[in-house]
């Protein structure tokens, strides 16, 4: 009775990385924020640490759906070494998948950039959810402000 | 499964009433709605009477001298008789239209704000609430604490579910101006004790605020025999329309005490320098109301008068019962509330070993089944039972045991789905 809807939201890679999250717990960080998503009560604490510009290590500790915390894991293994640019470049890229509302369907070029993070595409059609799967995304670029400073970030920012 | 419990409604009858039970969801999946703490549906019998009141009567309300303006004010005061009605209250210039139980609630934290002696609060006095409130019934008491001085301070939670009332002569003092509890919760179903309340805040001379939006759609309501000063409910949870709230008190209490809103409507007479003020309720009611919406509220207090709210009770309790067993059934399932059907509405909260509420309510509604998931604006209780939210089922009168089968049937799904 597995709906079709339902399978392109809990695709097999989100229910993955739920049951078994990447980088899961909280170490050492330059900067730490704390981000809630009030409608249902999603939170997570998110510490980065930098090695000069290079994402040396996001690490996190929360609560919530499937979708948050898969989400916070599917960040954890895609960010961490790469450097300031490359991962705005992937950030903006989930952040314009998931308010596409369901309309865009990820190409090759998508895939390649967003890796296991494609498979959030089903969650763009239920917009209760895109916050829960934004929730360590948005917490993640607020952390790398608070590190580096709001100047750096939007330098490097190319979109 | 055995659907003939004692004392339920003939709801094959009551669901041909209301259209939208009729409707399908993802692909044709009948429609369980089980989210009726959070509104209810409306049967046709308040949307005729709204339809009818646009296409034949509209006009403002009291002050226009043509046909219009006299049947729609004819219309509105209607409205609040049967409501007046409703709850028992001895006067109908008791009740105050308002925009929710929300609105109700801040006016009368307002309305003590700015009294005079002997309801004004002040730096010296004090608050009480209760740990399970709707935050429409923390909030406004947050706010005139903190711009008084008052101090806030609230009853705690049982771990099953109940209010502690061990500490009532210790929380309850000669500093308290005002004590403001639900009847009946919006996440753990409680239905609260009123009396041993009520004759402490008798005692220190401080005024009761109840909070019956879970209560008013559900049972009978007497403001009367609970003997309080207020009591606030909102019309969309009662079969009525959005846009509608209702404020009950105590008339001497609505004369001295002072408006909040002011403009039209509420006055008597104005110039440029100062004012004075209509009576009750009107004082209250600055503005052009909500005629339609208190209209569409009239004719669901005749709808579920006409059912009776003893009925409608008795229902309730049946289907909550059978709810609580059946639920009792489904492993890993805890309910977070009474788990007993005694001094309980229709509303169970529970979680699902460790699956998220969101993820619990998002599978059951792609099979039909509508639910509750989150907080449902009463946050304290998720951090008193050291949850993040909870997944919440609540019924009416038009709930039947075969929803609570497919909510039990359901639940097993999600089970294997995250298992």
């Amino acid at each position: 009775m597995r709906l079709e809807a339902m399978e392109s939201m809990y695709q097999d890679v989100i229910l993955d990385h739920y049951k078994n999250p990447h980088g899961r717990g909280l170490r050492d960080g330059d900067a730490e924020v704390h981000h809630v998503n009030p409608t249902c009560g999603d939170e997570i604490t998110l510490r980065v640490r930098y090695d000069g510009e290079t994402v040396a290590d996001v690490s996190y500790e929360g609560q919530g759906c499937s979708i948050s915390q898969a989400s916070a894991s599917v960040l954890n293994e895609l960010l961490v070494g790469k450097d300031l640019a490359e991962a705005l470049a992937v950030q903006d890229t989930f952040l314009r998948l998931m308010q596409s509302k369901g309309q865009i369907t990820p190409d090759d070029a998508m895939e390649e950039v967003l890796e296991d993070a494609v498979a959030f595409a089903g969650v763009s059609k239920y917009p209760a959810r895109v916050k829960c799967a934004l929730l360590s995304w948005m917490a993640w670029k607020d952390a790398t402000a608070q590190a580096l400073g709001d100047g750096l970030v939007n330098e490097r920012t190319t979109s | 499964m055995s659907h003939t419990l004692p004392g339920l409604l003939d709801t094959e009858a009551i669901r041909k009433d209301f259209p939208i039970l009729h409707r399908t969801v993802h692909d044709g999946k009948p429609l369980v709605y089980l989210d009726n703490a959070a509104s209810s549906q409306k049967p046709r019998q308040v949307l005729d009477a709204m339809s009818e009141y646009y296409e034949r009567h509209h006009a403002n309300v009291h002050r226009g001298v043509h046909v219009l303006a006299e049947e729609a004010t004819a219309l509105y005061e209607g409205a609040r008789t049967k409501v007046a009605s409703f709850v028992n209250a001895p006067s109908r210039d008791e009740v105050i239209f308002t925009k929710n139980a929300s609105e109700s609630l801040n006016l009368v934290a307002n309305m003590l704000g700015w009294a005079e002696e002997p309801y004004r609060v002040d730096d010296r006095t004090e608050i009480v609430i209760t740990e399970m409130e709707h935050h429409s019934n923390i909030v406004p008491w947050q706010f005139l604490a903190q711009r008084t001085g008052a101090k806030l301070k609230w009853f705690g939670l049982t771990d099953d579910g109940r209010l502690d009332l061990s500490n009532l002569d210790e929380l309850i003092t000669e500093h308290t101006k005002v004590v403001s509890f639900v009847l009946v919760s919006n996440v753990l179903g409680t239905h609260n004790p009123v009396e041993a309340i009520v004759r402490r805040a008798q005692q220190v001379g401080a005024l009761v605020v109840i909070d019956a939006s879970q209560a008013a759609p559900h049972m009978p309501l007497d403001v009367q025999a609970l003997g309080a000063d207020f009591v606030a409910f909102t019309g969309h949870k009662m079969c009525g329309p959005t846009g509608i709230g209702v404020l009950w008190g105590r008339q001497e209490l609505l004369e001295d005490l002072p408006p909040f809103l002011g403009g039209g409507e509420m006055i008597e007479t104005v110039t440029m320098s100062s004012s004075t003020y209509a009576p009750a309720p009107h004082k209250f009611e600055a503005g052009t109301p909500p005629i339609a919406e208190a209209v569409g509220l009239g004719a669901a207090v005749d709808y579920l008068t006409g059912i009776g709210m003893e009925r409608i009770a008795a229902h309730e309790q049946a289907i909550t019962r059978y709810a609580l067993e059946r639920l009792a059934e489904v492993p890993d399932l805890r309910i977070i509330g009474p788990v007993s059907s005694e001094d309980r509405g229709a509303t169970v909260s529970f979680t699902l070993g460790d699956i998220h509420p969101h993820d619990v309510g998002q599978v059951l509604d792609e099979q039909g089944i509508a639910v509750r998931v989150g907080h449902h604006c009463a946050r304290p209780v998720c951090l008193r039972y050291g949850i993040p939210a909870t997944t919440r089922a609540s019924f009416y009168l038009y709930s039947t045991p075969a929803e609570v089968d497919a909510l039990v049937r359901g639940l097993e799904y999600v089970r294997g789905f995250f298992g």
